[in-house]
Order: structure tokens, then C-alpha cells, then sequence
């Protein structure tokens, strides 16, 4: 293993019962800072903070036709850029697995949760549908980007507002005062299993070392919405168990930065 | 056929609103935020490091290599697809002209000097705002440098010579327009990116060279300011 020493460091800690910045096990770092409609280039947006790691999102709306199979339905579009200018070890070039799986999971959290009712974007049935686009860019990764970029994606989601349509073009220079409707307030929230340990919001040294991660997205009523199981090391059912509790409890305090 | 005042009330002469910020970015060696109107430019500066492949160092002296990216829902009409385009490897390829006089690179052999731009919001001057940005990053950075780089855009909109177009002004349908970025290097006055594109007249070129340098200094002097309050209240 390539950490084994820092492995064996974070372990002797979390049996001590801490962290390497002192933290608890369910505790996210801190401040957590969301920033609602920074960009006017985009129809919403937001930026969230979670102790170093900063990750901004720009929703664009777009019109497009309907799937066939399902043509009262417009849909969303998720996109995750991992910036090199936000980690020394991203690269330039096309999304790697850690991205498409960031805005795959970020895809599913909101699809899922149906917190957009897609029947709602309909225009004109089987011919015009708005197509909600909504590309992840991080600024800094400190650690968690995950989670960041799911709450960051639902900051940019509120805030998001219809541009003028006349039937045949968008025209971006108006916006009007419709608002995206959310219906529901799906949060992702991912734990980590080391050794026998369970803890929130790895920075940058604890996602080396992790065996097993579970991401977590559920509603305001604890309702499941999506799940994603990272990491080399198996979860007994008595770990998910664990893991599913804690990643619901912290989902409601994250919901409140929104 | 006059233009007769700009549109947000600005003077001939003068720049939209500029802010500037150093250290934006924790993890880069250097960073840097410059704001104009409403072009916004991050720049992050990563080395020198190890260059790979092998076969693109230089046993002599580092590199520079530098990005220029807009984000998806920088632009104020459609969505920018990701990946890159011609027109930003081509702005990639000028900032890392305007960049490289200032550097003294001879001492990081087979290194690499990465700076990533990236844009989250733009509305015209956007390749001087990163430029800008990127050279306020390298200082950061702690690199050696021999000046800072400055850049606006100067330009004709029918019958005016003017300073940093706006969007309507680029755009600006009644009659000509010449869109001019430039940037210089102000301690020794030699200038490091010149592009234009319009028309206009070699008098005219002459004359909005003039016009840049006096912005260009108080460009700097937001610069000068920005990398010294990053490190105020730090004991020597």
C-alpha cells in the first residue's frame, strides 16, 4: 500500500478517537459557506465552501427536444470538471473516472429524488423541453468534493431562473422572474469506513487512506434518493446499517446551509 | 456616424471596475483573482515541477505552459462546451507570450511552470483579465520575475478611440469597430501581447498605445496592491 505510515497514523488517531485536524467523526469541517448567484452568465449558480474545499456550480437552461419515449419530459444534464487549477494532480483533457462519477452521482441524487418534476420543463409536448444543465467546476480540493458538489449543485438549482423564450430562441439577455421549482432538497453525504471507524468530510490525507466509502443521498423525510459505494474494502449489512444513519442525520444539517 | 457616449457611463478612458485578489486558491503554489466589470479570471500557478513526458523538457531551462478555460456558463449566450476550442488554445498560446519575458526560467531545468486560467464569468476582456491574473499568480508563486505583466483592451467604436470594450461595444453594429488587446510589461515598457482585429488606422494604433499605458499603470498599481495585502500582518 502507498500510505502505509499515514495509514497506520490515522488509525492510532481514530483509536484515540480523533482526527489529524482534531476533529470528530460525524463532524464536517468548518465554515460551510454557500453562495447563491455569483455568476450572471449563468441562470443560477452558487459556490460552497466546506473548510478549504470550494467547488462552484453553473446551471445554463437550454431548450431540446424530448426523448422519444418520453416527450412531456424535459431532463437535466450534470457535468463535473475537475480544474487542474484546483488540485497539482488533475490534468488537462477530457473527464476522468473521479469526475463522471462525481456528476453521475450528482445526476442520480437529483433524478431520483424527482426534486425536479421533469414533466414541468414541457413546453411543447414532444417537440420543446427545457433541458437543465448544470456543470460542476471546483476551485479547490481540499477533500469531499463529492459532497460539496452535490449541496453546491442544489444552492445553484434555487437559485435558478427561466431566461426568455419566444417560441423559437432563447434569448439569454432576459431573465424572467419564473423560478425552477424544486420539489424536494436531496443531499449527498458521504462516509468513510477506515478500519473499523466510520467519519464525514475526508480532507485530502483521509481519502488516501480510506477502505470503503458510502454516498449517501437522501430527502428532507430521510428517504433514500441515491447510494454509491466507493472504495476496495466490502461493507457488511451491520456497516451499511451504521452508515446510512449517519449519512441521513448529516444531510439534515447540511440542508440548512441551503 | 458617432458614438457618442458609452453605454454604463463610463468615460473614453476609462476601465470598468477592477478588483484584484492574491492567494484565492489554497492548493496552487500561487493564485490569483482579477475582476473587470464583469469578466471574472482565476489563475493558479503549479512548479516549477517535474515535466512529463520526458521528451518535452528542456535540459536548459523550465517551461511555461498555460490553459485559458472557459467554464460551461461563463458566457452570456449558450452553454461553452468543455474540452477547448481553437479560439482558447490560441488565447492559451498568446498569454504564455505575454508571460514568458517576465520569467527567469534557466534556473529549473526540465521543469515546468503550469498556469491554469479559468474563467467563471466573461464579458469581453476576458484574455487580459486572465493575463492579468496569471502574472499577479506567478508572483505568488514566489517565481523571480523581472516585472508583472498588465493588459486591457484598447479600441475604435465608430468614431472614438476608447479603453476596455464592453460586450455592446465589441459587438457595437453602427459602424466599425477595432478590438485591440494589449499587454505590457510597465518597469520596462515593452509590450508582450498585441492582437487587434477591425479596422483601423496606423495613427489611430499609435494613439490607443498611448491611451493603454496610462491604464495600465493604475492596472499595476491594483496589482502591486493586491499581492502586498496577502502578506500584510505577516512578521517579518
Amino acid at each position: 500500500m502507498m500510505h502505509r505510515e499515514l495509514r497506520t497514523h490515522i488509525i492510532s488517531l481514530l483509536n484515540a478517537d480523533t482526527r489529524l485536524d482534531g476533529r470528530k467523526f460525524n463532524e464536517y469541517r468548518k465554515p460551510i459557506e454557500v453562495e447563491h448567484g455569483i455568476i450572471k452568465t449563468a441562470e443560477g449558480s452558487a459556490k460552497v465552501k466546506i473548510g478549504d474545499t470550494e467547488v462552484m456550480v453553473g446551471i445554463k437552461l437550454d431548450v431540446g427536444e424530448p426523448y422519444p419515449d418520453t416527450p412531456n419530459e424535459g431532463t437535466i444534464i450534470v457535468g463535473a470538471e475537475l480544474l487542474p487549477l484546483s488540485n497539482p494532480e488533475f490534468e488537462l483533457g477530457p473527464p476522468g473516472i473521479q469526475a463522471i462519477e462525481i456528476a453521475r452521482v450528482v445526476d442520480r441524487g437529483i433524478r431520483e429524488s424527482k426534486a425536479i418534476d421533469f414533466k414541468k420543463l414541457c413546453i411543447e409536448p414532444g417537440e420543446k423541453v427545457w433541458m437543465v444543465i448544470i456543470d460542476v467546476c471546483t476551485l479547490n480540493d481540499a477533500g469531499n468534493l463529492l459532497d460539496a458538489s452535490s449541496l453546491a449543485a442544489l444552492a445553484a438549482l434555487k437559485d435558478t431562473k427561466y431566461p426568455k423564450f419566444d417560441g423559437e430562441k432563447v434569448d439569454y439577455k432576459e431573465k424572467t422572474d419564473k423560478k425552477l421549482h424544486l420539489e424536494k432538497m436531496p443531499i449527498a453525504v458521504t462516509v468513510i469506513k477506515i478500519g473499523d471507524k466510520f467519519i464525514v468530510d475526508p480532507d485530502t490525507e483521509e481519502e488516501k487512506v480510506i477502505d470503503a466509502r458510502l454516498t449517501v443521498s437522501s430527502i428532507e423525510d430521510g428517504t433514500l434518493c441515491a447510494l454509491q459505494k466507493g472504495g476496495d474494502f466490502p461493507l457488511t449489512s451491520h456497516d451499511i446499517d451504521k452508515m446510512l444513519d449517519i449519512g441521513i442525520e448529516k444531510a439534515k444539517e447540511l440542508r440548512k446551509h441551503l | 456616424m458617432t458614438y457618442k457616449q458609452r453605454i454604463d457611463g463610463r468615460g473614453f478612458d476609462e476601465t470598468r471596475p477592477i478588483e484584484a485578489k492574491v492567494g484565492v486558491i489554497k492548493r496552487a503554489d500561487g493564485s490569483a483573482m482579477f475582476k473587470i466589470g464583469n469578466t471574472l479570471a482565476y489563475a493558479a500557478v503549479y512548479g516549477p515541477r517535474n515535466l512529463h513526458p520526458k521528451f518535452l523538457q528542456d535540459p536548459q531551462k523550465g517551461i511555461l505552459r498555460c490553459n485559458y478555460n472557459m467554464m460551461p456558463f461563463s458566457s452570456s449566450g449558450e452553454r461553452v462546451r468543455p474540452g477547448g476550442s481553437r479560439r482558447s488554445k490560441e488565447i492559451s498560446l498568446v498569454t504564455e507570450k505575454a508571460l514568458l519575458p517576465v520569467l527567469n526560467l534557466e534556473e529549473y531545468p526540465n521543469s515546468v511552470v503550469d498556469v491554469f486560467i479559468e474563467l467563471p464569468q466573461t464579458e469581453a476582456g476576458s484574455r487580459c483579465a486572465g493575463i492579468c491574473a496569471a502574472s499577479m499568480a506567478l508572483a505568488d508563486a514566489g517565481l523571480e520575475m523581472k516585472d508583472l505583466v498588465c493588459a486591457v483592451s484598447v479600441g475604435k467604436v465608430a468614431d472614438k478611440l476608447l479603453v476596455d470594450l464592453d460586450y455592446s461595444e465589441e459587438s457595437y453594429a453602427d459602424g466599425p469597430v477595432a478590438d485591440i488587446p494589449i499587454a505590457i510589461m510597465p518597469n520596462s515598457d515593452k509590450i508582450t501581447l498585441l492582437q487587434m482585429d477591425g479596422e483601423v488606422k496606423k495613427e489611430e494604433l499609435m494613439k490607443l498605445l498611448e491611451m493603454s499605458k496610462k491604464v495600465l499603470v493604475d492596472i499595476y498599481e491594483i496589482q502591486k496592491k493586491a499581492l502586498k495585502e496577502k502578506y500584510q500582518g505577516v512578521e517579518e
